[in-house]
This record gives C-alpha cells, sequence and structure tokens, in this order.
C-alpha cells in the first residue's frame, strides 16, 4: 500500500467525534465500491430472472439445504465479530492474535462447508448449464467463495505480521484495511443468503 | 466503540439470521405475503449493522456512509420488488 493511499480518505470534523475518516486504506474501499457494484448487478440478474422462471427457481432452492446457508451466515456473523474485536484489541495495544485466529477459524469452517455443498451439487451432476437458478447460485456462491478465500489469506497476512509485533496503537492501518474487507465479504452474504437460500416461492 | 457494543451487535445479528433461518425452514416464508418482506428488512438492518459498527461507517464521511448504505437500500429495495411482482 502507497503512502498517498495510505493517507486518511477525508478528514472532516464532527462535534464531539474527532475527524470523520475511513478506517482501512483508501484503495480498499474503491475495490469495495466496485465489488458492490458488481455483486448487486448479479442479485438483481438474479432477482429477476426468478420473474421469467418461477418454478425453475422454485425447484432448484428445493435442493438448497436452508440450514447450510444459515450456518455459513453464523460463521460469517462469528468472524466478522472477531475481526472487530481484533482492530479493537489491537487500537488498546491489548493481544489481537487470539481473535484473528478465531476469524481464520470462522472462515475456514465456511471454506470448509461451502465446498462440501459445492462438491455435492457437482456429484449429482449440477453445473452452471444445468438450469437458469443454477446458473445463478454457482456464480453467486462461487463468487462470493473466492472472495472469502481471499479476505481468509489478507487475514492470515495480518495475523503473521500481528504475531510479530507489528500493530498496535501506533498503528492498526493494515488490520483496519483487511477488516474492512471481511466485511464487505459478510455484508455480501446476507444479501445472498435471503436471495438465494430463504425466499422460496410455493412450488 | 466499547466490546459490550460490538458483542451486543454480534448477538443480534446471529438472532436475526435464527429467525430468517426459522421463516425459511418452517415454510412461513412460501405461505404468508409479509414473511419475505420481514426478511428484507432483516437483512437490511443486518447490513446496516455491519456496515456501521463492523465497517466503521459511523465514522466516515457522509458520502461514504451514502454509498454502502444506499447500496444496500437500493439492492434490497429492486429484489422486493422483483419478488412483490412476481
Amino acid at each position: 500500500m502507497s503512502t498517498a493511499a495510505t493517507a486518511p480518505a477525508t478528514a472532516t470534523a464532527g462535534p464531539g467525534r474527532g475527524p470523520l475518516r475511513l478506517r482501512g486504506d483508501l484503495a480498499i474501499w474503491i475495490v469495495i465500491l466496485m465489488e458492490l457494484a458488481t455483486f448487486a448487478l448479479l442479485f438483481l440478474s438474479c432477482a429477476f430472472a426468478r420473474l421469467r422462471e418461477p418454478a425453475v427457481f422454485a425447484q432448484g432452492q428445493q435442493q438448497l439445504d436452508l440450514r447450510h446457508g444459515a450456518l455459513n451466515t453464523a460463521l460469517l456473523i462469528g468472524g466478522s465479530w472477531c475481526v472487530a474485536r481484533a482492530v479493537h484489541a489491537l487500537r488498546q495495544g491489548l493481544p489481537g492474535l487470539r481473535w484473528l485466529l478465531a476469524a481464520l477459524a470462522c472462515g475456514a469452517g465456511f471454506v470448509g462447508l461451502k465446498s462440501a455443498e459445492f462438491a455435492h451439487h457437482l456429484a449429482a451432476g449440477i453445473n452452471l448449464s444445468t438450469d437458469t437458478f443454477w446458473m445463478f447460485y454457482l456464480l453467486l456462491a462461487g463468487f462470493h467463495y473466492l472472495h472469502v478465500v481471499a479476505a481468509l489469506v489478507l487475514l492470515a497476512l495480518v495475523a503473521v505480521q500481528t504475531a510479530r509485533g507489528a500493530y498496535g496503537p501506533h498503528d492498526v492501518h493494515a488490520p483496519e484495511t483487511a477488516a474492512a474487507f471481511w466485511h464487505m465479504v459478510d455484508l455480501l452474504w446476507l444479501v445472498l443468503f435471503p436471495l438465494v437460500y430463504v425466499m422460496r416461492a410455493p412450488s | 466503540m466499547s466490546t459490550r457494543t460490538l458483542d451486543a451487535v454480534a448477538l443480534g445479528l446471529l438472532l436475526a439470521t435464527a429467525l430468517t433461518w426459522w421463516l425459511g425452514e418452517g415454510g412461513v416464508v412460501q405461505h404468508t405475503r409479509w414473511a419475505v418482506p420481514l426478511v428484507l428488512l432483516m437483512a437490511g438492518a443486518k447490513g446496516a449493522a455491519v456496515a456501521w459498527h463492523f465497517m466503521e461507517l459511523r465514522h466516515a464521511p457522509l458520502l461514504w456512509r451514502a454509498l454502502v448504505l444506499g447500496w444496500l437500500g437500493l439492492v434490497l429495495g429492486l429484489i422486493g420488488l422483483a419478488w412483490m411482482a412476481g
């Protein structure tokens, strides 16, 4: 991350709250905006495609295990909580490593469960060309899965540096940057979960 | 931001997820008109909580708050519109 990019994005005085600024690198926030825009197109394409083929979507959704979706949501929320606690601890000069490791465990749990789901669907002969529902499901869930993996890599790098004592009250910029990306992955899933798993029309 | 607030936000998110799961698993979503709007409202509240407290948008300039929270409202609103049109 460049020196220029590590500067606070904006600094406007807020009464009693200190300067307003983005937590994390401006570059990651620009990436976050691009990811949000990309996923918005996918979410809305999926939502409106359902209008054309409601029976296909209802049939496909019945093959998804809602419990897995809910458990994955809980794992991402748990991971977000741990990441937020890690950043908070580092700012206070407290050990943040255990929180980062717990977040990594949550993320690994998500990846493991999602991998098992994908393997199950692929073994059942489902692929991108099966029908419109599965095309959207595999695109959305697969693209999101890759983002979770990327977020885990960022968190792991931050964890290694945290173990070396690189961060503390003097510098939490990199942990804040990785945290922003992780939370974005969580935010995207909070839209994906109801859209794909929960909103089922009567079949 | 205190650790107590972070813990309370996480607990609220988990409870809302459990309620969302119950609405889907129990078939409520398929048989009642109010369930999907409720699910989308909860998704919006959960997403806003993540953005506000975990992503710390409460400390961000207004433009960034508007961009992220506006994205969330717009996407969920259009998903709801598509559902109602179905």
